[in-house]
């Protein structure tokens, strides 16, 4: 524990004393920042225009008109910009060579990588946040549900928690950063489209993709159903993704 | 305290090291010679538990550094080539970090680091950022970090490489007062520095252990042939003719002329005897004056060379 709470502290160090962290999440702000702007301006001219027309009133939904949507294109930015945030965990310390330290040092391989994981998720999650006052602009100015708010959350940060387990295990393979950004996105992506491949093949073949699917089980959440089948999904997507991690990690030890 | 046998590492099909043993014992510095690709770093990073040996065993402190790598890695303290340290730390942030991972407990780690730094000398730059420092004092915070958490056994992987001369010597009187208690195994390719520090050395060669032995004892093991500086006054085509003959020469050399008629000559014999007497007599014999003679005693480094040329034969 001492270990994990040491390796977390270092990462998070790094992050936050350099300014790839900043940079990052100052891109994910000012876009973030304008889907939510463009959603909910977009919103005040139809409830505008809904004034000269009662059946449209009704139709009008804050929640399915701004929160859905927001947390929805959340999810592409999250897609573009884990990859910069996972890319340097592993790589750097094999460029520079300080992954022969760690690798003497006391310290067990799931330590580290749960150290690793731990810093990155918490700077995911300090990238979130400038979303909350988004969401409290919606509740000061409008009525959205609250359920919805709080599921897109969660499912936002299982995602994340994902897309972050996929961008270790890329990064322990190569001592490139740029390749293990440009590989894990690459790797992102495919499970973000793989069910479109579902629409042309066998009734059991497409529902595995559709299963398969890493965006398929986030519409839920931004809808405001919180599944456990999705929940698990993620679970296990990202324990797979830390397992194959540590399996990189001691590969080491029988490659020549 | 390290015990290493028939230890070989191959990388796909090509052997790194091939049935590497030796021992150390407690307290004993550890010379490993052996020139650039001989397999010192590879040895050393088993040693130090960074990767499995494809073949043979290693020991430190007795635990086997494959099955019981927990063990050992307590129980050492690494200092990898080049010095791979994380440039965005400051020293002291570095050092807290290093104990933590080491197990250091709370209470006691600021006494360990700061007699750490004490000893590597880094006290004055704790505040500042690694990247930023000189080569000199990265290196001095490589062997801190090795330091802090007193460990039995030390393993510096060229130590000394890329410091200035003022600095060498430093590091080199550091790692002398570290040794006593603790057990050190250095890498060096530089030849000097063994004899200065190290009290057994190894030399190792393409992957292949060639002598492990005290450095006085390489040299008289190797003083068979010798070669004899002599500064003679006399003709020199006639010395050398004369000289030639002389049984267990096999070959001469005229170097520098002190004077007119006197010239320094450099004298190989093979034989396992010494030949100043015959030589002596042999000058003599002619007239001529022999102003100087004696045996010039092989350097580490003729040693070295010739340890790993014979090899080669």
């Amino acid at each position: 524990m001492v270990n994990f709470y040491a390796i977390l502290k270092k990462e998070l160090g790094s992050y936050f004393k350099s300014p790839i962290a900043y940079m990052v999440i100052a891109v994910f702000s000012v876009i973030s920042g304008y889907f939510f702007y463009s959603l909910f301006a977009l919103f005040g001219v139809m409830s505008v225009q809904s004034m000269n027309n009662p059946n449209m009133q009704s139709a009008l939904n804050i929640t399915e008109e701004v929160v859905g949507p927001a947390f929805s294109t959340m999810s592409i930015l999250v897609l573009f910009m884990t990859p910069f945030l996972t890319m340097r965990l592993f790589s750097e310390e094999k460029k520079s060579g300080t992954i022969e330290m760690l690798m003497t040092f006391p310290i067990k391989d799931i330590e580290i990588i749960m150290g690793k994981f731990g810093a990155c998720f918490l700077t995911f999650l300090v990238m979130l946040t400038p979303t909350l006052f988004y969401q409290a602009i919606l509740f000061i100015l409008g009525k959205p549900e609250l359920g919805p708010v709080i599921s897109g959350y969660i499912g936002i940060i299982l995602l994340g928690a994902s897309f972050i387990s996929l961008g270790i295990l890329i990064s322990t393979m190569t001592e490139n950063q740029i390749i293990a950004a440009v590989v894990t996105f690459g790797a992102l992506l495919l499970f973000w489209i793989i069910q479109w491949g579902a629409s042309f093949t066998g009734p059991v073949f497409a529902k595995v993709l559709i299963q398969l699917s890493i965006i398929e089980h986030y519409q839920e959440f931004a809808r405001g159903v919180i599944d456990t089948n999705d929940v698990i999904f993620y679970g296990l997507f990202a324990f797979f993704f830390l397992f194959l991690t540590m399996r990189s990690l001691e590969s080491k030890k029988w490659r020549g | 305290m390290i015990e290493v046998e028939n230890l070989t590492k191959y990388y796909g099909n090509i052997p790194a090291i091939e049935d590497i043993t030796f021992t150390a014992e407690k307290g004993e510095i550890l010379g490993f010679l052996g020139p650039n690709g001989a397999g010192k770093t590879t040895t050393m990073r088993i040693l130090s538990c960074f990767m499995p040996a494809t073949r043979g065993t290693a020991r430190v402190a007795g635990y086997d550094v494959f099955k019981n790598s927990m063990e050992v890695r307590k129980r050492i303290g690494y200092q990898p080539e080049n010095v791979p340290i994380y440039r965005d730390m400051s020293v002291s942030a570095y050092l807290n970090f290093v104990a933590q991972v080491r197990g250091i407990d709370r209470r006691e780690r600021k006494t360990k680091i700061g007699k750490a730094m004490d000893e590597c000398g880094i006290t004055g730059v704790s505040g500042k950022l690694i990247g930023k420092l000189s080569k000199g004092y990265r290196q001095r915070v490589g062997i801190a970090q090795a330091l802090v958490h007193d460990p039995e056994v030390l393993i510096l992987d060229e130590p000394t490489i890329g410091l200035d001369p003022r600095q060498i010597h430093g590091m080199r009187d550091l790692i002398k007062n570290l040794g006593g208690q603790r057990t050190i195994i250095l890498s060096t390719h530089i030849l000097p520095e063994v004899s200065m520090t190290c009290q057994r050395v190894v030399i190792i060669n393409e992957g292949r252990l060639i002598a492990v032995d005290t450095p006085d004892n390489l040299m008289a093991r190797l003083q068979k042939g010798t070669k004899i500086l002599a500064e003679i006054e006399g003709p020199p085509d006639d010395i050398m003719k004369e000289l030639k003959g002389v049984s267990g020469v096999t070959n001469i050399e005229k170097k520098d002329a002190k004077s007119d008629n006197t010239f320094t000559y450099l004298i190989d014999s093979t034989i396992d005897r010494d030949i100043r007497k015959e030589l002596f007599a042999a000058v003599s014999k002619n007239g001529w004056l022999l102003t100087e003679i004696r045996q010039i005693d092989m350097s580490l480094e003729d040693i070295f060379l010739k340890l790993v040329t014979e090899e080669k034969d």
